[in-house]
């Protein structure tokens, strides 16, 4: 039971449809068998009937006048075999008289002239009853109980008086082989009937499950594979199949942007911390170092310093912290309160200062914009990150290759795109790859994209990258008109 | 009826006064004028009529066809076979004048010696006789004679039979029985070999049968005779002889007599005898059917 609920529809289908063929082949050659078998019947019995009355007609004349022989040669001429049914041939044939006594018969010598064949006991005797009970001028079909013989008694009539009966008897086992022969005849016939709608079905009924068969195959790929699991070819149909592997796809859409978004979350949230936690140790660090560098100063003006030692140190501290305060002044990016907007010239000087570090690598780049006059966006932030990302794109290009500037203003919104060729980003990289001092390369801080990400965010507008096996492409878009 | 035995009759009218025997000759000749056109009046020479009763014969077609020729050649007339269920049509037909030969059993041959005219008779195994054989089936080994079937179903072959009635009869009679009692049942075949069938099938616990015919047919049908037995042989009787109407003209009786006769010396006769299992023909003596007409008078006077 559990087996045949658990079977796949890939057999249950098809051989449910086999078992539906296979019943119906079933019934049909059953109700035809029996159909025939009763068709049968009523042919026999119809013949036997008919000869009966020609029997009775004939022999009227031979019984009056006691013509034995004569009768005797009538009923052989009627035994006469047909080979093709030979069910219709009787088994014995009586004449008797009015007193039940043979008058004569095809077996003789079992049927003696002038005997009763109540004698014999069982079938006979019982005939003997349905004579008499029976109406004595119709034809009556006896078939009594347990005897290998059934009768068809016809009334010998003459001037409207019951000289005897015409007492035809027929052997209920001849009619079995022509009956076994009539079954195999329609099992033949079932069966190659299967052997031709058999196959037929089976296709027909796998097609069917088919369809399910490859949702299901989808389905059980969710969540682990969803990528695989959406792109699966699933049934491109109008039928209830069809809208279930639609509605599948959607939601597979959807699970996947769910995700997509799910994982936007957690690293603009750790770069928000990320951010905030800068933020917050570089104005800490500031503060006391703004301080001590004016001191140093201070000391190196007024100061009694002819000690070559303390002027040796005083430089070190100075250098030292006027490093930090490039440090932590590039992680705690701030828009300037005052700056021009962002103009053509901007986007040439960019590719001027480019090409200078592309030229060396033998790397070529590309510009595209359709920037007219100024975008009001503040030029200082927008080449910083122009620059870093034409940067970093020509550092990542491969030597020959091409890197792509595009630029565009639409819809109070400037588009960026920044395209390399050559190797790409690998995932694991992805989620943090905007993360400060994130980068593995032996060049630069790693901070470069964390001040681009930084500057977009304070720009109110959304950096997103693609890699690809052969390119990497970064977009940023900004929207404009409410800032400077 | 497929198969037919040669006729080999024995007519006889017993119990007819001669008016009555008249008045009934002249009722069966107006019944088969029409029936038989061909009947025409009497001494019309050019057409000689020989009657045959129930005949014994394998091809009986292809046999009377080749017959028929041989007598047309030798008589120089046309001849017509005429052919009845039995016997008893035949002697009437003869009676009354409308064949002019018949081939008969001695039976009514001795009832009317005086109505009809001998012509031959035919050799069988070298002599004008025959036996009548008494059968039972083959599988009744008990029944040794014909006492033995009192109250059970008897064949006869035809009432104007010698050896398929008269000679059963006249036993039944020598033995002090009744015939028409001794039997619980009796019935007629209207032909020899249909008494060795009947006996043959069990439809009939004995049966009397021409010994001519089932000698033969133990030749040509030996599983029809294998199925009876025989349990009595009569003596020795006059074999069943061809007659002439009493008026028959003397040319022409002598005339067929010879044809009869000459028929073992040619050829062609001779072969059509050997398919009869004949030998001849004789002249033959009225006195050849004595011991038949002692065995009527028996009987009948019972």
């Amino acid at each position: 039971m559990i087996f045949r609920r658990d079977l796949s529809l890939r057999w249950k289908i098809p051989l449910r449809v086999m078992a539906a063929v296979l019943g119906t082949a079933v019934t049909v050659t059953a109700a035809l068998v029996v159909w025939e078998y009763d068709e049968m019947r009523q042919n026999l019995e119809g013949h036997a009937k008919s000869l009966g009355r020609v029997l009775a007609n004939t022999l009227v004349t031979p019984v009056l006048h006691d013509d034995v022989w004569r009768a005797y040669e009538i009923l052989q001429s009627a035994r006469e075999t047909y080979p093709a049914a030979p069910e219709l041939q009787a088994e014995v044939v009586l004449i008797t008289d009015a007193d039940y006594k043979v008058f004569v018969s095809t077996k003789p010598r079992e049927f003696p002239v002038g005997s009763s064949p109540a004698t014999r006991g069982g079938a006979y005797a019982q005939l003997r009853t349905g004579m008499l009970s029976g109406d004595a001028m119709a034809q009556q079909v006896l078939e009594p109980a347990d005897s290998p013989v059934y009768f068809v008694m016809s009334p010998l009539v003459a001037d409207g008086v019951a000289l005897g009966h015409v007492i035809l008897g027929y052997s209920k086992v001849s009619f079995v082989p022509r009956f076994i022969g009539l079954v195999k005849r329609a099992a033949l016939v079932t069966l190659l009937v299967l052997l031709i709608i058999a196959p037929i079905s089976w296709v027909w009924a796998s097609r069917t499950g088919e369809p399910l068969l490859r949702l299901a195959d989808a389905m059980r790929r969710v969540p682990g594979e969803l990528e695989e699991s959406r792109l699966t070819d699933l049934p491109k149909s109008r039928d209830e199949i069809g809208q279930l592997a639609a509605a599948y796809q959607r939601m597979v859409g959807e699970l996947k942007n769910k995700q997509e978004l799910e994982r936007q979350m957690v690293v603009s949230e750790r770069l928000a911390a990320v951010g905030r936690l800068t933020a917050g140790i570089a104005h800490e660090i500031n503060n006391p170092l703004g301080g001590m560098l004016t001191a140093i100063n201070t000391y190196q003006r007024h100061g009694s310093c002819n000690d070559p030692l303390a002027i040796s140190t005083m430089s070190l501290l100075e250098r030292g912290l006027t490093q930090i305060r490039h440090t932590v002044g590039a992680l705690l990016v701030e828009s300037k309160a005052k700056d021009r907007p962002f103009a053509t010239e901007d986007v040439d000087d960019l590719l001027i200062l480019v090409e200078a570090e592309a030229h060396g690598r033998g790397i070529g780049v590309v510009v595209e914009s359709n920037l007219e006059g100024t975008v009001p966006l503040p030029a200082t932030l927008m080449r910083q990150i122009t620059l870093n990302l034409l940067l970093n794109a020509a550092s990542a290009a491969e030597k020959g290759g091409v890197v792509r500037l595009f630029v565009e203003s639409s819809g109070n919104r400037l588009h960026l795109a920044v395209t390399n060729d050559g190797d790409y980003i690998p995932q694991e990289r992805m989620d943090t790859l905007f993360e400060p001092f994130a980068s593995t390369s032996d060049q630069g801080h790693g901070l470069g994209l964390w001040i681009v990400y930084q500057i977009v965010q304070q720009l109110g507008g959304e950096i997103e990258v693609e890699s690809l096996p052969g390119y990497t492409t970064f977009k940023v878009e900004i929207p404009y008109g409410n800032t400077i | 009826m497929g198969l037919t035995t040669l006729i080999i009759g024995c007519m006889f009218t017993p119990f007819l006064t001669s008016s009555h025997a008249a008045r009934r000759r002249l009722l069966l000749a107006l019944a088969t004028l029409s029936a038989w056109p061909a009947v025409a009046a009497n001494g019309d020479a050019a057409v000689v009529r020989i009657g045959l009763t129930p005949v014994f014969l394998d091809d009986q077609v292809s046999f009377l066809g080749k017959w028929h020729a041989w007598l047309e050649q030798k008589l120089g007339h046309s001849v017509v076979f005429v052919q009845r269920a039995n016997y008893r049509e035949i002697i009437d037909l003869l009676l009354s004048g409308k064949i002019d030969f018949a081939w008969l059993c001695g039976f009514p041959y001795v009832r009317h010696r005086h109505e009809f005219r001998l012509v031959a008779v035919p050799l069988w195994r070298g002599q004008p006789l025959y036996q009548s054989y008494l059968i039972v089936p083959a599988d009744d080994q008990r029944t040794k004679s014909i006492g033995d079937l009192r109250g059970k179903v008897f064949a006869y072959s035809d009432p104007d039979s010698n050896s398929g009635y008269l000679y059963p009869q006249y036993v039944l009679t020598m033995l002090g029985e009744k015939p028409s009692t001794f039997f619980s049942r009796t019935f007629f075949t209207w032909a020899h070999r249909k008494v060795v069938e009947a006996v043959g099938v069990g439809l009939a616990d004995g049966g009397a049968v021409d010994g001519y015919v089932w000698e033969t047919l133990a030749e040509v049908r030996p599983e029809l005779t294998a199925a009876t037995r025989i349990i009595d042989r009569s003596p020795l009787l006059g074999y069943p002889p061809f007659v002439a109407r009493w008026d028959i003209q003397p040319k022409q009786l002598e005339q067929f007599s010879e044809v009869l006769l000459g028929m073992a010396d040619d050829p062609q006769g001779r072969e059509l005898l050997g398919r009869l299992r004949l030998d001849g023909f004789t002249i033959g003596q009225s006195a050849l059917f004595d011991g038949i007409a002692q065995m009527a008078e028996r009987v009948s006077r019972k």
